[in-house]
């Protein structure tokens, strides 16, 4: 349970980075919709991988509240924290 | 500022399906059926390969008596819900016949197969539950959890190992969970592992829905579906299905074992503040249910000509999913190309649906090809000759 908000941040961009077609400047207040072109289904199944390599679940509904890359950390966070 | 402005991204998305004189896929007409697996579309008879006809019941003669019989005694609609003016005698008719069909205690009746989704997934799931979701649920699956205020997670697709993780992540959490899969998938036509989903079930202790709008009337010795298929009725705690699809009216429900399931009726929105089905669309859906367990023959030619149309699409080089299912979707690279070839297709008088993403796995576009079992060997060997003529000409497969 040692990760912070920054680690957190730092592993979605780099997960992202994987994706060839995620611009290469983003950082983690690039908005996750509007400045990397995702849509609904990309945005939950890119989720899904950040879950799998952090062994905790975002229910769908923390999502509607996310808009940029250090919103998601944020959440993570929480949740592994058990909030 | 319009208040359409937000919608313009899906503008250019639709002009770009519809540039250089293409049809907007998304408005098809079908002029009249002519019979099951034949329509006039554009003036021309088209053979049908895009509908979820699957026992070709819609043009059941049956059912279209006892709907006209129905309609001289009980008129055209009920124009009130099932909580207030809406409930006849045949509503509840038709829920005992349900029931007894799938060997189930209780049945709830829904205007829509899309309503019992929404409905019963709303109700079941409270603001302190889990709703678990497969990956590829169907919109009614999705809108449904939206409208409950559970927490929603999903799970990869027909992955029972993946949902397995994910539950264990919940364990010691408070709050009922409830697992959601398909029977067989809409888009794909891909088939649920659901012995192996229903072990995980088991062993978890979480409650089990599956939605079998596809796999009734498909799968199973006496059609109720993969569960039945699979042998494990009794680990399903509720079954959602559709009489839109192998029973060919509409309308929809839910079954089970469960008392609770009468309590629902006075709490699930898409139930209560709805008007109840009319009187001719419940005496068709009985009839069109008595046809699919009198002839048992209807789901044996359906495989025999989903096995046929999945076999010749692949001949000819084109990529299919892995199993023979009723819908075999042919999957394509790029949405440009899908549209040309789904275009050529109807030219040629083949209808067959266009499915784009995101509403498909994997950001694939799809052309969605369903089977009836009213199609002849000479119709699905013709279609596929079509589908052979249209690769050619766009250098696609074989």
């Amino acid at each position: 349970m040692s990760e912070t908000v920054a680690d957190v941040s730092a592993l979605i961009i780099q997960t992202l980075l994987a994706n060839p077609k995620v611009p290469r400047d983003i950082s983690g207040s690039s908005k996750i919709v509007e400045d990397l072109a995702f849509d609904s289904l990309a945005v939950m199944n890119f989720v899904m991988e950040i879950e799998d390599s952090l062994d905790v679940s975002v229910p769908l509904d923390r999502l509607a509240d996310i808009r940029t890359i250090d919103d998601l950390a944020n959440c993570i966070v929480s949740l592994k924290q058990g909030d | 500022m319009s208040i359409f402005t937000k919608y313009e991204p899906l503008a250019r998305s639709l002009a770009a399906v519809t540039h250089g004189g293409g049809r907007n896929p998304f408005s098809v007409v079908i002029d009249r059926p002519l019979s099951s697996t034949l329509g006039m579309i554009e003036g021309r008879e088209t053979l049908l390969f895009g509908t979820n006809n699957y026992l070709g019941l819609s043009q059941s003669e049956a059912a279209i008596e006892a709907a006209i019989d129905t309609l001289r005694t009980h008129g055209v609609g009920t124009t009130g819900s099932r909580i207030a003016n809406g409930t006849q005698s045949l509503h509840r008719q038709l829920e005992a016949r349900i029931a007894t069909f799938f060997r189930r205690r209780h049945c709830m009746v829904f205007s829509t197969g899309y309503q019992a989704n929404l409905g019963m997934i709303s109700a079941l799931a409270g603001k302190d539950d889990y709703l678990l979701l497969d990956a590829d649920s169907h919109a009614s699956i999705y809108d449904g959890s939206r409208l409950s205020q559970a927490q929603v997670i999903r799970f990869r697709h027909n992955d029972p190992e993946d949902l397995h993780k994910r539950l264990r992540r919940l364990d010691g959490t408070p709050g009922a969970k409830l697992i959601v899969v398909e029977g067989i998938y809409s888009m794909m036509g891909d088939v649920v592992p659901m012995a192996e989903f229903a072990a995980v079930k088991r062993e978890s202790g979480a409650w089990l829905l599956a939605d079998e709008a596809h796999s009734v009337g498909v799968m199973g010795e006496h059609g109720r579906g993969v569960a039945e298929a699979s042998g494990v009725e009794a680990d399903v705690d509720f079954v959602v299905g559709t009489f839109s699809k192998s029973l060919g009216t509409v309308g929809g429900y839910c079954v089970s074992d469960q008392d609770g399931l009468d309590l629902i009726r006075l709490c699930s929105r898409p139930y209560m503040f709805t008007a109840s089905l009319p009187p001719d669309v419940i005496a068709a859906t009985m009839a069109a249910l008595g046809e699919l367990e009198r002839r048992p023959e209807l789901r044996h030619r359906l495989m025999d000509n989903a096995r046929r149309l999945h076999a010749g699409l692949n001949a000819i080089g084109l990529r299919t999913g892995p199993q023979a299912s009723p819908i075999v979707s042919v999957v394509l690279d790029e949405v440009d190309q899908a549209v040309r070839f789904w275009n050529r297709l109807l030219d040629l008088g083949v209808y067959v649906n266009l499915s784009l993403p995101p509403a498909t796995p994997d950001q694939h576009p799809l052309l969605r090809t369903s089977v009836m079992a009213t199609h002849t060997a000479g119709q699905i060997d013709h279609a596929i000759e079509i589908f052979a003529t249209v690769a050619r000409e766009m250098g696609v497969g074989r």
